[in-house]
């Protein structure tokens, strides 16, 4: 066992783990917040992406033991202060973003790790950076939709609800 | 995952150090590793992570004007990083796996991993890099040595990779759309004294040099040297995703590309 000390969405957190132990396991089952989704465990459908130091990094191909000191960002460190919706969640709610919303996480903080280093990206540019994340529900387009409508442009030209 | 320690040195040589214990293992991205034991094939006692060795991150000229990468770098900063001095190999460092995946994997990973799909070799052996180690430096000629096999010795980590700049250079990956692995891609470079060609994903020996497309190439650069040119299909990778004769002929029309591309 290792200790490890992060600081989880803004409160630092410390933990004995197993050198096995994945960050997916060390956030649901140790800090219970399961909003970060496990659907393959592979590395291949994005559903429990989370931020590691501002970046979009897949939480079930990363060890707890190599996230000591580091800042970590969650699905549930995405809401404003008031417990109200932030602004890509609230743009996937506007643009039905989602269906069962078992990827929805995931999408969520891709899309957050996007808009941080391009605000105004194109179509392409979502749907590109989008690669690693896997949605079986919405077909993307709305997905694609609400992000642009959360940095803030005209999603009038994109096809189809 | 069968039960094993995670260590993280701050230093090369901590990390050397730790390595020599009973079946330890280094520990670059973890972008392979990680599924790898999850499917418990490997089992190691130690893992030593390489994220903590600062001193073999980043990217940089050397005096001699060559592009020094650290093993330890990611692949989302050698996108970044090299794009000025070398935009063939930024561009193929950010087209590997996904933006996620970039943002932990590492090319001294990579290269150590030398999976035969992987796109990093093609761009070393092409380029006639040098793979730098703890120890000592090995030309990319000598370090492939195929399938999941290196020169690297245990306990062995990469702590730089020196490219030679090329005139100019493409990488065209033909991609498997599930696993975004290359179903086969071909890294050109021309230099002063002759172009490289190397292709991976495509062969049993995994990444190699062809040679006769890089003499075709060396008298005359253009996509029309390689006219009647062809791989046999003989040893190349069979398997769900395409034949050998399907990967032998990629082979021609990725170089094709990768030359009209070459900038
Ligand atoms: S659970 Fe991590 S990528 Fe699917
Ligand atoms: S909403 Fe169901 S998987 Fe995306």
């Amino acid at each position: 066992m290792t200790e490890v000390t992060m600081t989880v969405n803004g409160k630092s957190v410390t933990k004995s783990v197993k050198g096995n132990t994945l960050m997916t396991e060390f956030l649901r089952e140790e800090l219970r917040l399961t909003g970060t989704h496990v659907g393959c465990d592979t590395s291949q459908c994005g559903a429990c992406v989370i931020h590691v130091n501002g970046e979009a990094i897949k939480a079930c191909t990363m060890f707890a033991a190599e996230a000591q000191g580091s800042e970590v960002t969650t699905i549930e460190g995405m809401a404003n202060a008031d417990g109200s919706l932030g602004v890509i969640q609230q743009a996937f709610q506007d643009h039905h973003g989602l269906q069962c919303g078992f990827c929805t996480p995931g999408m969520v903080m891709s899309a957050a790790a996007l808009l941080k280093d391009n605000p105004k990206p194109t179509e392409h540019e979502i749907r590109d950076y989008l690669e690693g994340n896997i949605c079986r529900c919405t077909g993307y387009h709305n997905i694609v939709k609400a992000i642009m409508a959360a940095s803030g442009q005209d999603v009038s030209g994109i096809a189809a609800e | 995952m069968y039960s094993f320690d995670v260590v993280r040195p701050a230093t090369v040589a901590d990390a050397i150090e730790a390595l020599a214990q009973d079946e330890a293992l280094p520990l670059g991205g973890g972008q392979t590793l990680i599924p790898t034991l999850k499917q418990r094939l490997s089992s190691p006692s130690v893992l030593v992570s390489l994220s903590g060795l600062a001193e073999i991150q980043g990217v940089c000229k050397t005096d001699d004007g060559k592009l020094a990468i650290g093993g330890g770098t990611k692949h989302v900063v050698v996108a970044r990083e090299a794009a000025a001095d070398y935009p063939a190999l930024a561009a193929l460092a950010g087209n590997i796996g996904d933006p996620a995946v970039r943002n932990r994997g590492t090319i001294g990973g990579s290269l150590a991993n030398n999976d035969p799909s992987a796109c990093y070799p093609s761009a070393v052996l092409a380029s006639g890099a040098t793979v730098v180690t703890n120890k000592r430096q090995i030309a990319a000629d000598d370090y492939f040595q195929g399938m999941f096999t290196t020169a690297l010795d245990e306990g062995e980590i990469i702590t730089e990779v020196r490219f030679p700049i090329p005139e100019k250079a493409a990488y065209m990956k033909f991609e498997q759309p599930a696993s975004r692995f290359a179903l086969t891609g071909v890294f050109v470079a021309k230099y002063a004294d002759g172009v490289r060609v190397a292709v991976t994903g495509a062969s049993e020996g995994g990444v190699f040099r062809w040679t006769e497309a890089e003499a075709a190439l060396s008298s005359k650069f253009s996509p029309d040297a390689l006219a009647g040119l062809t791989v046999p299909a003989d040893g190349m990778i069979s398997d769900l995703h395409g034949t050998g004769a399907y990967r032998a002929h990629l082979v021609g029309v990725m170089t094709k590309r990768a030359v009209a591309a070459a900038h």
